[in-house]
């Protein structure tokens, strides 16, 4: 994680002059009594002019001044990996408390922490404590800490507080110094009029200068008489500025090289000094950099976020510490958070279903949300099935007309797009129109969906199910196992009138279904509007969804419903009895199937086939019209004069066992 | 052609250099190739044939090395400029990541730099590729001639530039502006890493 110190660089072996002496006598006066004079000490100026070696020197002169004291050189890369490592882990103190026993800390090149407010933040609070701690800190730019892009104010200031030093380009003094110095070290002889004479090239840098003198050694070597001040000069006139280095063997343009794409003869002659391809190749790890810790930046926070919550956050570790396959950053973390989002729901539903269990491992994995949900559903079947769509109510066996086209459309359309369309979906119509029938075709279309649970019961079945729960005081259970269906088909809801703590609880489930997206269908012997005792706020979420009516039986349905029944019956139909029997009256389906029942039970009394004329004489005579004019018959209110029976299924033909009752009412 | 590949952690950047013919756009690949140290980079190909001519490009493969964990990948291209391969420089233009539109700064070629912006954006639209949503910077080339022969920077802002991209002056033949180019564009592609990065 960090460098080591090269012995190399040292206080001795660093060329002095005018443009580095402040840097230099700060640098040894820190080196000497780290934490007691310049701290921070910043050193800053282009690259090349010996920052790394003052910092490095800094450190090996500290290091034989005390034997024992600690020193830690890092880059800055070396600094953003471990702070990385540590945020990743969720170890944040760890990165600060491995600086607690560092007595020297050596960090260069801090101007690539621009834009990079997170560690930024950091080297804030590393500065602070090593200043209250009276340990030394000692950091290297190329660049004052003002002119760093998006730089915390905070640590401007913070620098701002020690001393800022800056390294100047060598002078010609210097030139010639560090010239002789590496000459000697190189065992290259030059005559001192050759150095003066290098020396006197203005260069930006040490490594620039450097660069010069192995060009004139290595000409040296091959040559069979030393170089020459002038031989020097003729040889470095076209190699500095480095603008005029580069010299194509062509110049005249019109002979550009696209006119011959096969010649691959390098253009140049030679390479300038200077390093553009480093210098682009350093451009864009930066920018690689930036982006790349914009992504690890983003993963560090999510598994901070919910690691303490106690998530297993494997997922996003595996994919900031590992080659294995990873999503963009967004994709990633928004699936990870999704999950936990799931988790928590899951977790939610279990605490009222069964509190016991709601801590189960899985709620916390992300990893595992199919185990959580299936936990859950579990849970919820243990406390009972719910009643579903009845056999009795076969799709099969309803008879579409137009006086239920409304209502049967809606019903295709909420069968195949359950929770979208109509919701909810309210059947209204008098008795026997086929509303609870058109309830059951609704939840066997949607039974018919994979995993999809379909609740399918009357009004009083939902009454005694809430009625038990109260009873056993377990309404979290009640409303859990409600509320996991994925529809709620109930028949009768006028029967909620009038009882306020059963409308509370059912317009609670209600509003959780509608909000989940779930299908509720309900039946209503009259709109909603029309209940007297319904509460205003049920009447309107009522009203909000469709409002289907199914109209009383017209000819056709009638006619459509007498076919269906004697072709179930006897395989076909004769066209008197079905013409006759359609052209009687009916209120409800129910009726004209109670009318075409009294015929049949005839024919079958008389043993006779059931014909229009069988049922003329036996529904025009059991009413008399003729014989008795002035008779009519009362049944439940609806008075009927002869041959002109509104509301035949009203009327009581056959009283069972009259013989019975009355002796039950005298005793 | 992905940008970053998180599953074997490369950055592979395709940059299409595009302009007129004799603008100067294998001048920039070459001054490149004899920047780059010899192990990092590729080959460099140019291939033109009279028979196919839809292999006639240039292409200088160069490698990075290891930047924060990904194997970076630089891949340079040149079009020819001339007219009558149009459908090398489609295919050319194909995942390219990016786009430096080499132009001439002679006042003369105006015109011509003109047909070959206008051709640039028609072959990405025929690519599926929209100009306003890929990195593209401008390099006006030869701005090293005589001042009365050239049009100046902002001249050819105004002429070319209308989406305000990048521009870069440069002398290609010298090398000048030519890395400042490639600079500018590979950080605005790089800047799209996360933006398109690809499971």
């Amino acid at each position: 994680m960090t460098t080591d110190l090269n012995p190399r660089y040292s206080f001795e072996t660093f060329v002095l002059g005018e443009p580095n002496r402040v840097a230099y006598n700060a640098a040894r006066s820190v080196a000497e009594s780290p934490g007691a004079s310049y701290n921070p000490l910043f050193i800053f100026g282009p690259t090349g002019l010996g920052k790394t070696h003052l910092l490095m020197a800094i450190g090996n002169r500290a290091q034989s001044v005390s034997e024992g004291f600690s020193v830690e050189y890092l880059t800055v890369d070396e600094f953003l990996e471990a702070y990385q490592v540590a945020t990743a882990m969720g170890q944040a103190d760890s990165f600060r408390n491995r600086f607690e026993g560092v007595g020297l800390l050596l960090v260069d090149d801090i101007q690539f922490l621009a834009h990079r407010r997170p560690v930024q933040g950091e080297l804030l609070r590393l500065l602070s404590g090593f200043q209250e701690s009276g340990q030394q800190m000692v950091l290297t730019s190329d660049t004052p800490p003002a002119d760093i892009e998006d730089m915390d104010e905070r640590l401007l200031r913070k620098l701002d507080g020690g001393l800022v030093v800056d390294v100047a380009p060598p002078d010609r003094e210097m030139r010639r110094q560090i010239l002789e110095q590496r000459a000697e070290e190189r065992g290259a002889d030059f005559e001192a009029e050759v150095i003066e004479a290098v020396a006197a090239f203005e260069v930006g840098n040490v490594r620039e200068l450097l660069g010069l003198l192995n060009r004139l050694a290595a000409f040296q070597a091959v040559s069979e008489t030393p170089v020459t001040a002038d031989a020097a000069r003729a040889m470095l006139d076209w190699e500095v500025p480095a603008e005029e280095a580069v010299m194509p063997i062509e110049t005249p343009r019109a002979a550009e090289v696209e006119d011959d794409p096969f010649d691959m003869t390098p253009l140049f002659i030679d390479m300038p000094e200077t390093d553009e391809f480093a210098d682009f190749l350093s451009d864009v790890s930066s920018t690689v950099e930036q982006q790349i810790e914009v992504w690890r930046e983003r993963l560090a926070a999510s598994i901070l976020r919910w690691q303490p919550e106690g998530y297993r956050t494997a997922r996003l570790e595996q994919a900031m510490q590992s080659d294995e396959v990873m999503a963009p950053i967004e994709r990633l973390v928004g699936q990870f958070e999704a999950d936990i989002g799931r988790l928590q729901e899951m977790q939610e539903a279990m605490r009222e279903v069964a509190p016991e269990r709601a801590n189960d491992i899985a709620f916390f994995d992300p990893d595992r949300v199919a185990e959580a949900e299936h936990l859950v559903q579990k849970a919820v079947r243990e406390l009972g099935a719910l009643p579903g769509p009845s056999e009795a109510y076969s799709p099969g066996a309803f008879v579409e007309s137009g006086a239920n086209r409304v209502a049967v459309t809606a019903v295709g359309a909420t069968v195949s797009d359950p929770g979208k369309r109509y919701n909810p979906l309210v059947f209204v119509g008098g008795p026997g129109v086929g509303k609870t029938h058109l309830l059951h075709v609704v939840g066997h279309g949607l039974a018919t969906r994979d995993n999809f649970w379909v609740a399918c019961m009357s009004t009083q079945q939902f009454l005694d199910e809430l009625q038990q729960a109260i009873d056993d005081d377990r309404w979290d259970a009640f409303r859990a196992r409600f509320g996991k269906v994925d529809a709620l088909l109930i028949d009768d809801v006028q029967l909620l009138a009038g009882r306020r703590h059963s409308q509370e609880e059912f317009f609670y489930l209600f509003n959780r279904l509608l909000e989940a997206g779930k299908q509720v269908v309900l039946t209503c012997n009259v709109s909603p509007r029309d209940i007297e005792g319904l509460d205003e706020r049920i009447v309107s979420r009522f009203e909000g969804g469709l409002v289907a009516q199914l109209d009383s039986p017209d000819r056709d349905l009638r006619r459509a419903v007498i076919i269906k029944r004697l072709e179930d019956l006897y395989g076909a139909a004769e066209l008197d009895l079905v013409d006759y029997l359609a052209a009687r009256p009916a209120s409800s389906v129910r009726g004209v199937l109670g009318l075409v029942q009294r015929v049949l039970s005839a024919a079958d009394a008389r043993g006779v086939d059931p014909s229009g004329r069988l049922a003329r004489e036996l529904i025009e005579g059991a009413i008399p019209a003729r014989e008795d004019g002035s008779r009519s018959i009362r049944t439940s209110g609806v008075t009927s004069a002869p041959g002109v029976i509104h509301s035949q299924d009203k009327v009581i033909w056959r009283w069972p066992d009259p013989v019975e009752r009355i002796i039950e009412e005298l005793v | 052609m992905s940008l970053v590949n998180f599953t074997t952690r490369e950055i592979t950047c395709k940059i299409v250099y595009y302009g007129p013919g004799r603008s100067g756009k294998t001048t920039n690949l070459q001054y490149i190739y004899g920047r780059v140290p010899e192990g990092r980079r590729g080959r460099m190909v140019s291939l033109a044939t009279k028979t196919d001519r839809t292999l006639f490009f240039d292409f200088l493969p160069l490698e990075l090395g290891q930047i924060s964990g990904f194997t970076t990948r630089f891949q340079l291209y040149t079009v020819p400029g001339q007219v009558y391969y149009n459908a090398t420089r489609k295919l050319v233009l194909q995942g390219a990541d990016g786009v430096v539109f080499v132009a001439d700064s002679q006042a003369r070629q105006l015109d011509e730099n003109i047909e070959s912006l206008q051709n640039l954006q028609i072959n990405l639209l025929d690519n599926g590729m929209d100009v306003r949503d890929l990195p593209v910077v401008y390099q006006y080339n030869k701005q090293d001639l005589p001042q009365d022969l050239i049009l100046s920077k902002r001249e050819l802002d105004d002429a070319l530039n209308f989406r305000q991209r990048p521009s870069f002056q440069a002398d290609a033949l010298s090398g000048s502006g030519v890395f400042e180019t490639l600079k500018g564009v590979s950080e605005l592609v790089l800047r799209r890493l996360s933006e398109v990065s690809t499971a």
